[in-house]
């Protein structure tokens, strides 16, 4: 998972955030540092409201805490009251939506599922369940820190309005013209368009993502299925217990023996719901990195995106030069219909040819800006890019070797609850 | 042995057979092999029959007979196929001529071996044979485990009737361990229409003609019914564990491979998630030999002690029809009070079956703390032995998690060494 609000966050990085959108001025910050090292962030509570919803419906829906401190480097002993905020997932959700159009060369981290997904039996997959709340609980404050620790994200004015200005909030990213650019982005991405020449590491990771995406939902299914057999397991475990208890009645010297070792399987059936919960965290880890690929394809979707309107845009351009030679050489090189209405119906007049070469010269100069500007956008989005999808890379490799480790930790764990279980029960049964 | 001074073979008396030749007769002489007088009131004779409980833990080094059955072969003939088993005995008692045997027997002669002891020893508790054939779980009658589990338990029956007192000195016994061929002891007789309609009447659950059970068999009575559901309920429990943990095991063989198949597209990752793919296979494997152990170690010898709470059922449904047969001569001897002759001949049956019900309940009693003994060892033993496999299980699972967790940390202890360098 991300860092705690109070370690050290993400190294430095460049200094040329200036120009990104949003950005902070630099007057409110040293150079490089990010928002989660100037303050504490946490997602504390979580709480249920009313209220009418856009079509004027009765809804209940759960507001969670944001509560921010800063961390003043001076003051030692000198604790004031943290600010807080009341946010509701669809705040998170329009936050994130905003960062994603707003710096489409960024693997943005991903929320918390808005719905419970790979359930196993027991779990309930009803948003109000209170250890779904309190797993996105945890799963918000995650996202916060992350972004908090971005080098370039953490910088963001509309993300510090989010964590500091409960009121307004809205409005202010609405005013931003976000949400135009969001359409048309997701129109964009699901179409489908050849590139000719795509960057060879974008391709890859576009196929890494993909391939990512699948093993881990492949994984997270299996898990959730083994977690729900060995549910069945430990409870079935219960019943010996009942039995033992019983057949103790009816027995003198046995049933000692018999009731206590009961006992012991009792214990032994209700530890599996301890067990399993802390498995859910592991689960939720491995999510992120499910949702986390997502972010990732899009990075890579976007380049394919800039890539193909320049390429379109180039080749714009080379025709339109073309058109500007044929008019002017009066060679027809291209097949054009203009061409075959000439040689049938002869050609046209000097001055209308004057007209139409003028033309086609101003077509050529708002053609060539616009290449220069696809290739500015376009080298921009590889450059950054490819920034954070190494530091991404990095971040995925850690985050993830840690939660295998934490899983082997957990296991270990129940191995040791499982001897010590049933040690207890062979001393019971040998009392028999 | 004092069980040689007991004369607990009363057949003659039960059933009116006519005795073989070779069967031992316990004539009506009612003196004790030493010569000394048979006590006349019921309770003291609880004393005579009641066998010590550290006697009949026989201590193995006092053990003087020891038998296996193994070998399971198929047998083809004209008509069917089944299966032999070897028996094997090897013994220093007297009554065997030789020291030791070797016999072939099917399991048709072990179902002949109990039902005579059966017949022999009504109110004694003869140990349960494995079923004709299991309902659930199996296919067929002649798969491996299916065989392997039969053979274990007649191994498990002739040897629970060596440790008998009573029933390991008869004749029968003597026979199938020893006899080449079995088929001459086989002979039934009559007898075989009077073990049916015995086994009819001991279906019947209410006794006619019993007026009053003795307070103690009634507890017994009671005991076994309890007992019965008990042992029921835990060897389903158990068959519905084995169950679940099979099916566990067939999604922890789904789930393992999904790392494995990560590897593939990871650099850094690819060897802490082929360690994980490795622990959990091994894990695999040790949950599969915990399943063996509960199908093949604990759950048979559940499974004996329910068809055991059968027969204890059976036996006091037939210690009842016993005293029931007393009662009603009896009764009919008291309302007949003309002929005298006759009368006198009615007095000599009744004396009979009084005498009958007496050995019977005095049988009885002395077997029943023997089989408690002998059950709660058993059991005990079969539950410690459990509850250790899986203190196992889980040790050798913490090992291979532990070991995988040293890695990952020497290895990242290693990064960090390479990172500040």
């Amino acid at each position: 998972m991300a860092d705690d609000g109070k370690e050290e966050s993400v190294a430095t990085d460049d200094d040329s955030e200036t120009g990104a959108d949003g950005s902070l001025s630099n007057t409110m910050m040293e150079d490089g540092s990010t928002l989660l090292r100037r303050m504490e962030i946490c997602v504390t509570e979580a709480e249920k409201r009313s209220g009418k919803n856009a079509v004027s419906m009765q809804e209940t829906f759960t507001v969670y805490l944001v509560e921010t401190r800063p961390i003043d480097a001076s003051g030692e002993g000198h604790n004031p009251a943290p600010d807080s905020v009341w946010r509701r997932y669809s705040e998170f959700e329009l936050l994130r939506n905003y960062l994603i159009v707003t710096y489409p060369y960024i693997v943005v981290p991903p929320l918390p599922e808005k719905r419970a997904e790979f359930v196993w039996h027991k779990l309930s997959a009803d948003n109000m369940d209170p250890d779904f709340v309190e797993r996105r609980r945890v799963g918000l404050e995650n996202f916060l820190i992350r972004v908090a620790s971005h080098p370039v994200l953490s910088n963001d004015k509309i993300l510090y309005h989010f964590l500091t200005e409960e009121h307004g909030w809205k409005e202010v990213v609405y005013e931003t013209g976000f949400q135009a650019k969001s359409d048309s982005r997701l129109r964009a991405l699901s179409a489908t368009f050849r590139v000719r020449n795509p960057d060879k590491r974008f391709m890859e990771m576009k196929h890494y993502s993909d391939e990512l995406q699948s093993h881990l939902s492949q994984l997270l299914r299996a898990r959730a299925r083994v977690a729900d057999r060995l549910y069945g397991v430990y409870k079935v475990h219960g019943n010996y217990g009942r039995v033992f208890s019983e057949w103790s009645a009816i027995e003198k010297e046995m049933g000692d023996g018999l009731q206590s070792a009961g006992h012991h399987m009792d214990a032994y059936a209700a530890s599996i719901d301890d067990i399993l919960e802390e498995e859910e965290h592991y689960a939720d880890q491995l999510k992120e990195y499910l949702f986390y690929a997502e972010a990732l394809r899009a990075v890579c979707r976007k380049h394919e995106l800039t890539q193909f309107e320049l390429e379109m845009a180039s080749q714009d351009l080379i025709s339109k030069k073309q058109q500007r030679e044929e008019l002017a050489t009066g060679i027809v090189r291209t097949f054009s219909f203009k061409g075959m209405t000439h040689k049938l119906f002869g050609q046209e007049a000097p001055e209308q040819r004057e007209a139409r070469l003028k033309l086609v010269e101003e077509l050529i100069a708002e053609g060539e800006e616009t290449v220069k500007e696809k290739t500015i956008e376009c080298e921009e989005h590889v450059e950054r890019g490819w920034v954070d999808m190494h530091r991404f890379k990095e971040q995925k490799d850690k985050d993830l070797r840690e939660a295998l480790i934490n899983y082997a930790v957990m296991q270990i764990s129940m191995c040791k609850k499982g001897i010590q279980v049933w040690s207890n029960a062979k001393e019971c049964f040998l009392k028999m | 042995m004092s069980g040689q001074a007991v004369p607990a073979d009363f057949s003659e008396h039960m059933l009116d057979l006519d005795e073989d030749e070779d069967l031992e007769v316990f004539s009506k002489n009612t003196s004790l092999a030493d010569g000394s007088p048979m006590p006349n009131s019921p309770s003291s004779m609880v004393n005579q029959y009641r066998l010590e409980e550290d006697e009949e833990q026989a201590d193995p080094n006092n053990k003087d007979i020891f038998i296996t059955v193994d070998n399971p072969e198929s047998h083809v003939t004209a008509i069917e196929t089944f299966i032999m088993y070897r028996v094997v005995t090897k013994t220093t008692r007297s009554e065997f001529d030789s020291c030791e045997y070797e016999v072939r027997r099917r399991y048709q002669d072990f179902l002949w071996l109990r039902s005579r002891l059966e017949e022999n020893h009504p109110t004694l508790i003869v140990h349960p044979l494995p079923e004709k054939f299991v309902m659930k779980g199996m296919v067929e009658r002649f798969n491996d485990d299916f065989i392997e589990t039969r053979r274990r338990a007649l191994h498990r029956f002739l040897n629970k009737i060596s440790e008998h007192p009573i029933l390991s000195y008869g004749e029968h016994f003597k026979a199938f361990l020893t006899a080449e061929d079995l088929a001459p002891h086989k002979k039934q007789g009559p007898g075989f229409l009077s073990r049916m309609g015995e086994t009819v009447r001991a279906v019947a659950n209410s006794v006619r003609g019993l007026r009053s059970r003795p307070e103690e068999f009634t507890v017994m009575q009671e005991y076994a019914e309890n007992f019965s559901n008990k042992i029921c309920s835990v060897d389903r429990v158990t068959q519905r564990i084995i169950k679940e943990q099979r099916e566990y095991l067939d999604e922890l063989k789904q789930y393992s491979p999904t790392y494995t198949q990560w590897v593939e597209s990871e650099e850094d990752l690819a060897e802490p998630l082929k360690g994980m793919a490795s622990c959990m296979e091994h894990c695999g494997k040790e949950t599969e030999e915990q399943i063996h152990h509960l199908s093949d170690s604990l759950l048979p010898i559940l499974h004996e002690y329910v068809l055991c709470a059968e027969t204890l059922k059976a036996v006091m449904r037939r210690r009842d029809n016993i005293q029931a047969e007393f009662e009603t001569k009896n009764e009919a001897l008291l309302s007949r009070k003309g002929d005298q002759e006759a009368g006198w001949q009615l007095q000599e049956e009744v004396d009979g079956l009084a005498d009958r019900v007496e050995l019977a309940n005095n049988a009885l009693r002395g077997d029943w703390s023997r089989w408690l003994s002998s059950m709660r060892t058993d059991l005990r033993s079969a539950f410690v032995s459990s509850a250790e496999k899986n203190v196992e299980y889980y040790e050798k699972c913490l090992a291979v998690w532990e070991s995988f967790l040293l890695s990952q940390r020497e290895e990242s202890g290693e990064q960090k060494e390479g990172d500040s360098s």
